[in-house]
């Protein structure tokens, strides 16, 4: 590249002015409304990365009468900030009433200081995860997305005393506890709207992640959601839907995901060959599909691969 | 590297030693790796190491009659280049390679099986399975139950299989396969092997513990 270039030299000045002034990180979140008191927030379709802050998953909140429900916080302190800052400005400053955690995963549960002093909750199973595991979970968003998880800390939440119909903030939700996405994986059903915040145990566009998850149980959770007649539902990742289609989709990416591997293992295939096989078109259009599909491998292959291999005599 | 483990013989790179691997970690203490050679004969050795690992060396593998191909599990410290030497018979090596990024721990964490304390219990016990391929040689995969300690964990000493000999019905030695410390615990191992049924595997760990089975094609 020719550096002389005197319109290059102004080029790369700009830039560099660009960049100091766009230092501080701004997620620029805006509350999308989905039905009267529902909203949301819509992550983008990608992977950590350090330009977008690790915003990749949806997040949501309901105003009730008396204060709000916030169904997730984020990915860090500042998603958190920024989330509450907004909150604030659509329910007119009502209180938070309750901050619900969906699952273990950091770009869900890791802007929980912004929440300091509401009871922030979540399924037992997800509380011990955090606890053990959020140091660790923290540090690679660290690694992977910089300065926006400036002063992030993590805040493990308090375990649900009880799940079921509860009325929050006189808002009639149905709190339901399911498996498979993780070991514990909360789903929110506002009664009012047909408003399902079915966190990570549904995708849309966008290929399942995988690192604690049992395909058995979640197929069967996808089951137990299906049931649910919703008016709309958010998904952990990807747009809002109104229809079967996003369960639809994750049953399916999942399923093959599942007879794919086991028919990996019975063919005799090593772990890296399984990650550079063919993904079948129907799945293309999923986002990351491909890294995702490698981090699958990952996660699930060891246990089946070995289900192929007797013991020698 | 090339003096510390090519001992002084000539080096070329070469893009037909492949290290095919994911760009990124998932787990840390088993990163897959798969090394093949396309369209480069006579190899009668394979090294392959990760420059940036605290103990750099991974394993060492002579192929007799084996492809030159193999695959395995490593323990990575952080993000490092991995690299396939290939020695053939005029003696100089080939050497590919690729990156891995990660965050890394890999080596200084104890292995699960001493952390537990059940790895006595297993120790040695070997699985295994043989596929026959239309080219006439034979897959075989392979798992030895082993911590493959690598000594950089506060307070347990180094304890790894030394080697492994394949050998066909007869007797005759198909390959022999010297992992190091960053191979991951319980190694997972494929290889492609030019014979043709049941194969016996022997070895020992650098204890003295000896490993022993005899594999074949059928499935459970």
């Amino acid at each position: 590249m020719k550096t002389s270039n005197p319109s290059l030299r102004l080029f790369a000045g700009a830039a560099l002015l660009a960049c100091t002034a766009a230092n501080a990180p701004d997620y620029a979140l805006k509350p999308q409304r989905i039905a009267d008191g529902v909203f949301w927030f819509e992550g983008v379709d990608e992977h950590f990365t350090r330009s977008n802050g690790g915003n990749i998953a949806n997040t949501g909140f309901i105003v009730g009468r008396d204060g709000v429900v916030v169904i997730d916080t984020g990915p860090s302190k500042l998603y958190g900030q920024q989330m509450r800052a907004q909150i604030d400005k659509a329910s007119g400053g009502k209180p938070i009433a309750e901050v619900l955690i969906t699952h273990a995963h950091p770009d869900h549960f890791l802007g929980n200081q912004a929440f300091a002093g509401a009871p922030i909750e979540a399924l037992p199973a997800t509380v011990t995860t955090i606890t053990q595991q959020g140091e660790t979970l923290s540090a690679n968003l660290y690694r992977l997305v910089g300065a926006w998880m400036q002063g992030t800390e993590v805040r493990a939440p308090t375990p649900l005393a009880q799940t079921g119909e509860r009325s929050i903030a006189g808002r009639r939700l149905r709190l339901i506890a399911l498996t498979g996405h993780t070991e514990s994986d909360l789903v929110v059903f506002d009664e009012a709207s047909g408003t399902l915040f079915a966190g990570d145990l549904v995708f849309f566009h966008r290929a399942a992640t995988t690192p604690n998850a049992d395909i058995a149980h979640w197929l069967a959770s996808l089951d137990q959601l299906q049931k649910i007649d919703f008016r709309q539902l958010v998904p952990g990742h990807g747009p809002i839907v109104h229809g079967p289609e996003a369960i639809a989709e994750t049953r399916a990416y999942l399923s093959w995901l599942r007879d794919s591997l086991k028919q990996a293992a019975a063919n005799g295939l090593d772990m890296v060959e399984v990650m550079n096989a063919p993904i079948p078109e129907r799945f293309r259009k999923l986002a990351v599909v491909d890294e995702e599909h490698t981090r699958s491998v990952s996660h699930l292959y060891p246990k089946l691969e070995i289900e192929a291999l007797p013991p020698a005599k | 590297m090339a003096q510390r483990y090519l001992s002084g013989a000539p080096v070329t790179m070469d893009d037909r030693v492949r290290v095919l691997m994911p760009q990124s970690a998932e787990d840390p203490l088993a990163v897959p790796v798969e090394v093949r050679a396309e369209g480069l004969a006579d190899v009668v050795e394979v090294l392959v190491f990760a420059d940036l690992n605290p103990l750099p060396k991974i394993l060492e593998y002579f192929p007799k009659a084996a492809k030159p191909n193999l695959q395995f599990r490593f323990k990575v410290e952080q993000s490092t280049p991995v690299r396939a030497a290939m020695k053939t018979r005029d003696g100089v090596w080939h050497v590919g390679g690729a990156w891995v990024s990660a965050a890394g721990g890999g080596c200084t964490a104890p292995s699960v099986g001493t952390g537990s304390g059940l790895w006595r219990e297993q120790l040695g016990e070997v699985n295994g399975r043989l596929w026959p391929q239309k080219d006439g040689s034979e897959r075989l995969r392979l798992r030895v139950m082993h911590p493959m300690d690598t000594g950089l964990a506060a307070g347990i000493p180094v304890f790894h299989i030394e080697s492994l000999s394949l050998r066909d019905a007869g007797g005759k030695e198909l390959a022999l396969f010297k992992p190091y410390e960053p191979i991951s615990e319980n190694p997972m191992l494929s290889f492609d092997l030019e014979s043709k049924g049941p194969i016996t595997v022997s070895g020992r760990d650098i204890q003295g513990n000896l490993i022993s089975g005899r594999i074949g094609a059928s499935p459970l």
